[in-house]
Parts: structure tokens; C-alpha cells; sequence
């Protein structure tokens, strides 16, 4: 079938099966392998993205369900020049060690400040990142990475 | 996962007409059961029905209950079931924040899984579910291990929940799935009170000890759940689950608001 995305505010044409999943598409149909899959089961978060600014696990959601809405990946938030605040401080606090859950992690940081804002203690933060599994950094970094983060995005209103 | 023919109706008869256009049908809500079930081959619909096109998401009161749309979100009745504080709870402790951005009341209700939350309070708060083509009381509804009264076809479009004088749900939640190994769910109406237990058996089941012992004012330290008919599992032993239900009826007893 015929699927038209609109990711990081431009619109894509993917044609593929019904059952292609959003982050086939992603990866396999545009190249946009900053989404990952860790998992099979919907539990890891490594393919989170922002559907109308709402996080989601793009593995578990039919590309076709989300025509129609704004698509954020990760390769929609900053550029190598000037990273997103929630990236810069994920390289800043060592948020990340192989990386492979890090994509995951930002997208969602960024849905904890849009339900909780920017101001975060790392209890909340912890209990809020139950849906992202990371098997490297023993999450400590990435508490202070998303505290940090959210405290730079109320400074450069990001 | 098999393809599938993927329809997107405007209006309840049109989805069922789809759904009964040949081979074998689902009913497509937030996804976050079917589609998993699906990436593992456990279910291979030849189509899916998408119901987000019919308007049925939204929570409104009509006098004493509390009506949620079957569309609506578990993130949406975790912030807008105030006038039910524990069924707004229970809501916001159902998997991760990304499944209630997506997972529906509706879809829950529908699968009956033996460790979802949803059905505690549907049975819990004696609520009644409105479909295409009925209405069905929540003591009628769950009849075992995935099975529920809806036929073939049928879709839940709204549940209605009795708002209670107050109410709480305690749930034990299975570490790695955040599914109830055992869930409690209490709630006291001026006709009685009413206790669903959800995650310890087959089903969802209400505990009739623990309502006479609470309606009787002798509280809930006494009650106990005979193991016999409890799941074991690698999670837990039936014994096990038996304590725990004890142990998660005084918690939610506890924090009745
Ligand atoms: C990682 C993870 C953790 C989870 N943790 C929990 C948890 O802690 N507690 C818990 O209770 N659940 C949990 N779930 C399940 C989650 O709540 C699901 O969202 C829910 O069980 C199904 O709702 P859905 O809207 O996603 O339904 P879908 O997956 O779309 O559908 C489920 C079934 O119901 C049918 N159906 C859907 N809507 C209707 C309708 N209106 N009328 C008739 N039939 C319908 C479908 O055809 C399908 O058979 C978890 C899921 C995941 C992926
Ligand atoms: S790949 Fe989506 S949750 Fe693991
Ligand atoms: S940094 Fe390796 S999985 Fe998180």
C-alpha cells in the first residue's frame, strides 16, 4: 500500500505491505537508522520516536497508523553541529556507552519533560525510564543526562 | 509478520462488515497486544480493523458513573478518570509510559489477558460495557482465560464504572512485563463492597471472603485465599499467589481514598 510519513517536517511516499511496522519503514524503507530495535517483545524502548510529540515504540505501531501525524526520530533533533540540549547532555554526563539504547533514551527524556517539565529529580527519572532497557551503563549517567538535558532545554526553550 | 488486508472504516456497521468480509478477522486498537502476538506468529489475521476512525475515545460522568470510551488511552484515564481516583491510578501503573501513550481500555477489556489490570476494575466496579449490539454487567462478561462474553465480531464502543465511596487497587507487578502476578482491587459502594482479583487465577474472579469480611466490619487481616484453583507458574506458585492476594487486599484496604 501506499503511505505518505511526515518525519522531522517532511513528507515521505513509502510503498510497502500493510503490516510494515513504523520503524521498518524508518529504517529499512528511508534509511533513518537512528531508530533502533533491541527487542522483539515491545519492551526495550530502543525504537522510541515522538508521534505528535508523544513517545512511542515505533515497533510496535503499523507505519500506516501513523500517517497523518508528525514523526520525530532522532535524526530530526539537532545537527552534528549543534546537538539537541537532551543529546548534548547525554555527551556531556557519559550517558552512553555502546550507544545501541542511547536513541531510545533521548526520545524518552523528551517525553519526560513534556509530562513532568524540566525540572526532574533523578527518583522520578528513574522510575519514569521503566520502558527503556539499557545493558551497558547501569543507568546512572543516564538519570544525570536527562536531569541535565531538561535543565538546558528551559534555558534555550528547545 | 503475515500481511493483511488493513481496513480503516468511518462508522460502527461499516467495521463490522469489514470484519465479517472474509477470513479471519481483528480488530486493531492501540496495538500493544495484537501486534506483538502478531510479530511472534501467535496470530496471523488475514485483516485488521483499525478503530480509531469512529469517535469512540473520551471520558465523560452521567450521575453515579463514570463513562470511558473504549479508544480512550491508558494515559488519558491515568490524567481524566478523576472522579475515580483508583481506576486513574490503576491506569498509570499498566506497563510503561509508552504502552499507555498507545494501549486503549477497550483493547484490555476485549483480550482478558489473566494479568491485566483493566478487568480488576471493570469487575471491581461492578461497570457495565456497552457494545455495538449489547450491554453486558461485568459479573457476566469474564468467563475465563481470554474468553469474555462478546461474539465474533463484536466491538466494545464505551464502559460505564459505578463510582464507588472510595476504592483502591494494590497490584504486585511482574518486574520485566509490569503485568499483576496478583492485583486487588476494593471498592465500597452504600450497597456493599466489592473485591476483584486479577493476575492469581485463569481470570479475573471477585473474592467473595474478602467482600463478606469487609462488609461484616471485621477488616481485611483474617481473609485468606484458598491456593487451590490459583495459577502456578515460573513467576510464582499458587500458594504464593494465595499469600500475596492477602497481603495486596491489606494494601489496597489501606489506601482506600
Ligand atoms: C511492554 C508491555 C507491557 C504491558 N504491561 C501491561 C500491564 O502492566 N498491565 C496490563 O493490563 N496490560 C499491559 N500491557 C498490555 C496493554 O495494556 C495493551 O495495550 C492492552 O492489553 C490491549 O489494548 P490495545 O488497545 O493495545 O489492544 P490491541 O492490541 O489493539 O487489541 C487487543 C485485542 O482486543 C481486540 N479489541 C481491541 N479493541 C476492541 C474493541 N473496542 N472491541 C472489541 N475488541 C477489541 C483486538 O481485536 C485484539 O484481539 C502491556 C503491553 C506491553 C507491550
Ligand atoms: S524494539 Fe521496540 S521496544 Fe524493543
Ligand atoms: S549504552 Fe549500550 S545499551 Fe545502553
Amino acid at each position: 500500500m501506499q503511505i505518505t510519513l511526515s518525519i522531522n517536517g517532511q513528507n515521505h511516499g513509502v510503498d510497502a505491505p500493510a503490516a510494515t511496522l513504523l520503524v521498518e519503514a524508518l529504517r529499512d524503507h528511508l534509511g533513518l537508522t537512528g531508530t533502533h530495535i533491541g527487542c522483539d517483545t515491545s519492551q526495550c524502548g530502543a525504537c522510541h520516536v515522538l508521534l505528535d510529540g508523544v513517545a512511542v515504540k515505533a515497533c510496535t505501531v503499523l507505519a500506516a497508523q501513523a500517517q497523518g501525524q508528525a514523526i520525530t526520530t532522532i535524526e530530526g533533533l539537532g545537527t552534528q553541529q549543534a546537538l539537541h540540549p537532551m543529546q548534548q547532555a547525554f555527551r556531556d554526563a557519559h550517558g552512553l556507552q555502546c550507544g545501541f539504547c542511547t536513541p531510545g533514551m533521548v526520545m524518552a527524556g523528551l517525553e519526560i519533560v513534556r509530562r513532568h517539565g524540566t525540572q526532574l529529580t533523578p527518583e522520578l527519572v528513574a522510575h519514569e525510564l521503566e520502558g527503556n532497557l539499557c545493558r551497558c551503563t547501569g543507568y546512572m549517567n543516564i538519570i544525570k543526562a536527562i536531569v541535565a538535558g531538561a535543565a538546558a532545554m528551559e534555558q534555550s526553550h528547545a | 509478520m503475515h500481511d493483511f488486508a488493513l481496513h480503516r472504516p468511518r462508522s460502527l456497521s461499516e467495521a463490522t462488515a469489514q470484519f465479517a468480509s472474509g477470513g479471519e478477522a481483528a480488530y486493531l486498537a492501540g496495538g500493544h497486544t495484537l501486534l506483538p502476538a502478531m510479530k511472534s506468529r501467535l496470530r496471523m489475521p488475514d485483516a485488521l480493523v483499525d478503530l480509531s476512525g469512529l469517535g469512540l475515545s473520551g471520558i465523560h460522568r452521567e450521575g453515579d458513573r463514570l463513562w470511558i470510551g473504549a479508544m480512550t488511552r491508558h494515559a488519558d484515564v491515568a490524567s481524566g478518570a478523576t472522579a475515580i481516583p483508583a481506576l486513574a491510578s490503576l491506569a498509570a501503573g499498566i506497563g510503561d509510559a509508552q504502552v499507555r501513550n498507545r494501549g486503549t481500555l477497550g483493547g484490555s477489556v476485549a483480550n482478558n489477558d489473566p494479568a491485566a489490570d483493566y478487568p480488576a476494575a471493570v469487575l471491581g466496579l461492578d461497570a457495565v460495557v456497552e457494545t455495538d449490539r449489547a450491554t453486558h454487567a461485568a459479573d457476566d462478561f469474564f468467563q475465563g482465560m481470554f474468553t469474555t462474553a462478546l461474539a465474533d465480531g463484536e466491538i466494545i464502543t464505551r464502559i460505564g464504572f459505578a463510582i464507588p465511596q472510595a476504592a483502591a487497587y494494590a497490584k504486585f507487578r511482574h518486574p520485566a512485563s509490569r503485568y499483576a502476578i496478583v492485583g486487588v482491587f476494593v471498592a465500597r459502594f452504600a450497597a456493599g463492597w466489592r473485591v476483584a482479583v486479577t493476575g492469581a487465577g485463569p481470570g479475573v474472579f471477585r473474592w467473595a471472603e474478602a467482600e463478606a469480611a469487609l462488609a461484616a466490619g471485621q477488616g481485611a487481616n483474617g481473609v485468606t485465599l484458598a491456593a487451590d484453583d490459583l495459577n502456578s507458574d515460573i513467576h510464582a506458585g499458587a500458594e504464593y499467589r494465595a499469600h500475596l492476594a492477602g497481603v495486596m487486599l491489606r494494601q489496597a484496604v489501606a489506601t482506600l481514598a
